[in-house]
């Protein structure tokens, strides 16, 4: 540590917070709002989430069918780029294991994509086995809009910018693409243990 | 929603800070020269990283106020928020020579260059009016003369930001319109605005969504969210409507 910044204490450590709070993040109690654009209002008669790209056949579900899916309650810690990190959020939703069961594809990558033009990209492995859910309720309540409603991709375990809000869809792919922020400069996976803000990091 | 790839790595860079200027009784700028600035757009932020003597660290996220054509002099226009970690010891506590760790510039999406032609609308809540800031400054160094307007929310009159230069530049030949709205006191006398920003507001001072101008809104969360969602209804196109918010994040 060659630089100290003059008079800076900052505020007292709490080791509480030390194995659940990656580095650079601070926690917070409410949750804010990062968007790029005006908050996105899908009727909930014209939604569908779609299965799309290097897939066998695609598959599409209507908010009715979508929610007649088998779903899951989980409880996470989130972490925003931004710096902000929320523990024990509680999130209701379809894992994406569901939405993927016998889709057939080579793909190792998927494009999430979502109304208003926002898409991330993951590797396939980050979005199954229980690490991704497609969710419609936080804090037992359906998802406002302004948090990504009716529906946002779930993946706690990467900065939450790769939680797509309004998502409608995950498009399959051979080969890694940057999304919307990782066009921008944003880190193509963006491990928050890691520090994986930006690339190079 | 197409974006230019910008992959670089950014690296921690020693500022010096050259210059304080004290905006509002809550708001101070801070001019930093940052050898090896690779040069900014305006709209971006820049990371700042504090370390104590035990070693400990902590980042914020500040806008850049100042335009990309000041160079290697960075300017950030910090709000203290007496929650916040960061931002009290930037606002009370550094001084003229202090040294500052920042990397940047961040953020490609919210921001203006000089060469647009459409019309610019900008729609700033209390220290959401940072980097529209330096979108303005941009356009009088560029110069550019596109037609432009600012609507601008504040507490007070006290506690608009950049009052002075703000005025000055409405008031240049070819400069912006700038209409402020005070949300909570006005001093006696006042004839403008007196309230939230509303959609009757944006229908008023604002540009008309048959202008097709380029909109730029920046402020708390609320504000952003319902700024936004009234130049939707008005009929302005949702992908021409660029957002930041300045959430109550701490810092």
């Amino acid at each position: 540590m060659s630089f100290i910044s003059r008079g800076f204490r900052g505020r007292p450590r709490r080791s509480d917070e030390g194995d659940r709070l990656p580095p650079g993040q601070y926690l917070v109690s409410g949750f804010p709002v990062l968007s790029a654009g005006p908050t996105p209002r899908t009727p909930l008669g014209e939604w569908t989430f779609s299965i799309a790209g290097e897939v066998d056949r695609p598959r599409r579900w209507t908010w009715d069918e979508f929610r007649s899916l088998p779903t899951e309650t989980v409880t996470k810690d989130i972490h925003c780029v931004t710096k902000w990190s929320k523990f024990d959020t509680v999130w209701k939703g379809v894992s994406v294991d569901v939405l993927l069961d016998g889709v057939e594809t080579a793909a190792g990558y998927a494009m999430a994509f979502s109304d208003g033009g926002y898409t991330t990209n993951l590797p396939l492995e980050d979005v199954t086995g229980g690490k991704a859910w497609v969710a419609f309720e936080y804090d037992s309540q359906p998802l406002e809009p302004e948090h990504g409603g009716p529906a946002r991709l779930l993946v706690p375990h990467l900065y939450f910018w790769k939680s797509a809000k309004w998502v409608r869809g995950l498009r399959l792919m051979s080969e890694d693409a940057p999304g919307f922020w990782e066009m921008y400069g944003y880190h193509m996976y963006g491990d928050p243990w890691q520090e994986q803000r930006y690339s190079g990091d | 929603m197409a974006g230019t790839a910008v992959q670089r790595r950014l690296s921690w860079r020693l500022g010096e800070v050259v210059g304080l200027v004290e905006e509002t009784p809550r708001v101070r700028t801070l001019v930093v020269t940052v050898p090896g600035w690779p040069g900014h757009r305006a709209g971006q932020h820049v990371d700042v990283r504090l370390t104590a003597e035990d070693g400990y660290q902590t980042q914020h996220s500040y806008s850049i106020s100042s335009p990309p054509e000041d160079g290697q002099r960075v300017s950030l226009t910090v709000e203290r928020l007496d929650d916040g970690e960061v931002s009290p010891y930037l606002v009370d506590e550094v001084r003229v020579g202090d040294r500052l760790e920042l990397r940047g510039p961040i953020g490609g999406y919210f921001v203006w260059e000089a060469e647009t032609t459409d019309p610019l609308q900008l729609v700033a809540g209390g220290s959401g009016v940072c980097p529209l800031m330096a979108m303005l400054r941009h356009r009088a160094a560029a110069p550019s003369r596109v037609p432009t307007r600012l609507l601008y929310s504040s507490r007070s009159l006290e506690d608009l930001i950049y009052r002075a230069e703000l005025d000055g530049l409405a008031a240049a030949d070819g400069g912006p319109e700038v209409t402020y709205t005070l949300t909570r006191e006005r001093p006696p006398g006042w004839t403008g605005f007196a309230r939230r920003i509303d959609r009757q507001m944006l229908a008023e001072a604002a540009w008309p969504p048959e202008r097709r101008p380029l909109v730029f809104v920046c402020g708390p969360t609320s504000f952003v969210e319902s700024a936004a969602d009234h130049l939707v209804a008005l009929g302005h196109e949702a992908a021409r409507i660029k957002t930041e918010r300045f959430g109550p994040t701490g810092g």
